[in-house]
């Protein structure tokens, strides 16, 4: 079967200990979490886990189910990157040195249009966000001066769909609710 | 009030009136508690963890209630660890509450303190540490929904002896929603509709009965869909007993060790109807060759289930309490005849070639098929069957016949040795009334051999078969069929059985000869308390027919 990057993005509640049920999914497969993420979501009290896996299209399917399963998960989706916007963030330490004696450094901070987010005597912290092919092309470019350190963030996306699914979920869930109640 | 007995007093506002369980350091306020509540609440002291929690998984499988286990930290959790597999896989409701360390020595490796949580979480469908009085209500109420509304399963409450002992005003508010769990999704009337098209236009319809509707308490909803389109079926090992055995369209077990007719008619059905039941890989063998001609229809409470084996056309998500009414709302009655007597031919082979030999031998030793083809029939094929794990538990599933609902305890996901035991022990509490046999191999009885203890203690009426053939008998079957006869490992010496017996005080017989074998059955079942037969069978048994792993459910070998 093929394998694609998938981003599954998962809804839950605030509760302790679900990272740990979520990520015990992709063990028991053998599927490696490329990237993983979590935040809050815009909606109060609800967390949003990002995660990229490679995987074919049946595999990513059972495992979102699986994932749903787990009873303080609200929803589980999965998208390919035509569905998304998604960036991430990137962070590369070089030498003050470096950094001053290579003006070819400034133009590639231009064409990059990463920014530089601290320089003092010793060293220089640059800062570029995008897909990762576009910080992977910086790294790159700054290897020949020697990058002290280097970081990426997991991926972050948001849906280019016009329906919130999450919010209509939660809303027949509290109309539910309510009736339960009467 | 303490919340020891906040715990306890939860548990009365859930009706719970059994506990099985086994007292330790973390855990004692709780028994402590329980001291003033014995008129309330019947506990069960077994002799092992593990013995508690397969005590309350036949408790629950018997009665439909949900089980309670109650056990403290450290090895007191570890050593349910194998009941909470088999009661994930098997889909069992349990509350589980653990005693934990206090909470300020949490994850600082104090005397039996375990990571509860964390070990249990992927066996578990829900698993939650109470670390204050005031959350144990509210833990208690949630515990209960989860385990037993929806597909039930197992869950444990890990209570640390702090929020044992702090003080709380009690409140009990039950649990009816969780916003982040859909226990019973609605089924879609446009998959109601297309799946009762499939089945009006069917020439030969086949159904697959398992467990999930005996969960969903749809037995009837069952009956009244197969018999307004007269469709055949067959049941998974979990699905056995739902509807009476002799039952005209019942055509017996699928699976590895089923009967020949409905797994081969999986390959030759034109819309298959598959309710309340997972694929599991003993049912279908080979996926790849597995029903390909048929359309399949689904109806599955768990949407995890659905596509996870086999990729169905016509999945309805819902408890099969509410599709399969709707479903049959929608059909119009037919008549399969042709299709269902086509069944015949392979009943008369698989007689011939398995079933009398293995039931009616003529001479020989006694078989393990016969032994249990005649305690059922002895017991009117009314009694509850327990299993262990291996041959018996084939030759059990195949050859005792059942009459009502929820008459068959066994571990069918997981295949948990040292299972029937513990597991008859708590059906014959959850029914009190009907007679359980507990069927054993000389293997797995010795792996929980000491629960015969709780037997003794509260008097319990279980009716315990070993079937001895001195051997691990499915292994060693494998062993002759596929590793050239290399018996490794798989030869046991055992004890005494009988003198194991006395020492607990339980009558018991041996039968080593066919001739005895009708009358220490009758001993067995006319007398009113527990009683152990050991049974000695052929040495060298086989179950067939038998679909070799990843072989084609057509494809079964049926012996010399």
């Amino acid at each position: 079967m093929e394998k694609t990057l998938y981003t599954i993005t998962v809804f839950t509640e605030n509760v302790v200990g679900l990272l740990n049920q979520i990520t015990i999914i992709f063990t028991r497969r053998q599927i490696n979490i490329e990237s993983l993420t979590v935040s809050q979501s815009s909606l109060p009290g609800i967390s949003k886990f990002t995660i990229t896996v490679e995987t074919d299209a049946a595999m990513v399917g059972k495992v979102v189910s699986q994932i749903e399963k787990r009873i303080d998960v609200l929803k589980a989706f999965y998208h390919t990157d035509e569905d998304i916007i998604y960036q991430e963030v990137a962070l590369y330490k070089i030498s003050a040195d470096v950094l001053l004696d290579h003006r070819e450094i400034e133009s590639i901070v231009r064409k990059f249009n990463a920014r530089i987010l601290e320089v003092n005597r010793t060293y220089a912290v640059l800062e570029l966000t995008g897909h990762t092919e576009e910080t992977q092309e910086l790294l790159e470019c700054l290897r020949e001066f020697h990058v002290l350190q280097f970081v990426r963030s997991g991926r972050i996306a948001i849906t280019k769909s016009t329906v919130e699914r999450l919010s209509d979920f939660l809303a027949e869930k509290e109309g539910r609710r309510l009736g339960n109640r009467t | 009030m303490k919340g020891a007995e906040a715990l306890l007093c939860s548990l009365l506002e859930e009706k719970v009136d059994t506990i099985f369980g086994y007292p330790g350091g973390q855990i004692i306020s709780v028994f402590d508690a329980m001291y003033s509540y014995q008129d309330r609440i019947k506990h069960i002291l077994t002799r092992h963890e593990q013995g508690a929690i397969h005590a309350a998984e036949g408790f629950a499988r018997v009665s439909g209630e949900t089980g309670v286990v109650l056990v403290t930290s450290g090895p007191g959790a570890t050593n349910v660890i194998t009941g909470l597999a088999d009661a994930m896989l098997d889909s069992t409701p349990l509350v589980v509450i653990s005693g934990q360390v206090p909470s300020v020595l949490l994850g600082s490796d104090a005397f039996q303190e375990t990571d509860v949580v964390g070990i249990s979480q992927p066996i578990t469908k829900w698993s939650y540490q109470i670390r204050k009085a005031s959350e144990i209500a509210w833990a208690v109420a949630r515990a209960f929904y989860i385990a037993s509304e929806g597909r039930p399963g197992p869950v444990v409450l890990d209570i640390t002896k702090d929020a044992q002992n702090e003080m709380v005003d009690f409140e009990y508010t039950k649990c009816t929603f969780i916003r982040s769990y859909e226990p019973y999704p609605k089924p879609l009337q446009e998959s109601v509709q297309k799946a009762a098209e499939l089945i009006n236009n069917a020439k030969r319809p086949f159904a697959l009965v398992g467990q999930g509707v005996m969960l969903g308490h749809a037995e009837e909803e069952l009956l009244a869909f197969l018999t307004k389109a007269d469709i055949p079926f067959g049941n998974t090992l979990l699905g056995l007993s739902t509807l009476p055995s002799d039952f005209r369209l019942n055509k017996g077990m699928l699976g590895m060790h089923g009967n020949i007719g409905p797994n081969r008619k999986s390959t030759e059905c034109d819309v298959l109807i598959a309710i309340g039941m997972r694929f599991d890989d003993r049912v279908t063998g080979d996926l790849t060759k597995y029903a390909k001609q048929a359309t399949i229809i689904h109806l599955e409470i768990d949407q995890s289930e659905i596509d996870k084996n086999v990729k169905v056309q016509v999945p309805i998500l819902a408890s099969v309490k509410d599709s399969l009414p709707a479903i049959t709302n929608l059909l119009k009655p037919a008549q399969h005849t042709e299709w269902i007597d086509s069944f015949d031919a392979e009943d008369v082979e698989e007689t011939e070639k398995v079933i009398n030999p293995e039931i009616k031998p003529a001479s020989g030793p006694i078989t393990m098929g016969e032994a249990v083809y005649r305690i059922s029939e002895a017991t009117g094929h009314d009694a509850v069957l327990v299993t262990d794990v291996g041959q018996n538990q084939m030759m059990a599933a195949r050859y005792f016949k059942f009459s009502q609902s929820r008459s068959i305890i066994t571990s069918g996901g997981l295949g948990t040795m040292g299972f029937a035991l513990p597991a008859a022990i708590g059906a014959s509490v959850g029914a009190p009334e009907r007679t359980v046999c507990c069927f054993a191999g000389d293997g797995g009885i010795q792996m929980t051999i000491q629960e015969l203890g709780t037997i003794l203690q509260y008097k319990i009426p279980v009716k315990i078969i070993i079937l001895n053939n001195h051997f691990l008998g499915m292994v060693r079957q494998w062993q002759e069929l596929f590793f050239k006869e290399r018996y490794s490992e798989t030869q046991m010496t055992n004890p005494d059985f009988p003198k194991i017996a006395e020492a607990y005080g339980i009558r018991s017989r041996k039968v080593e000869k066919r001739e005895e074998l009708d009358d220490a059955i009758a001993d067995m079942l006319s007398d009113k308390e527990s009683f152990l037969l050991e049974v000695s069978v052929e040495k060298a048994g086989m179950v067939y027919p038998m679909i070799p792993a990843g072989g084609s459910v057509d494809q079964l070998i049926l012996g010399d």
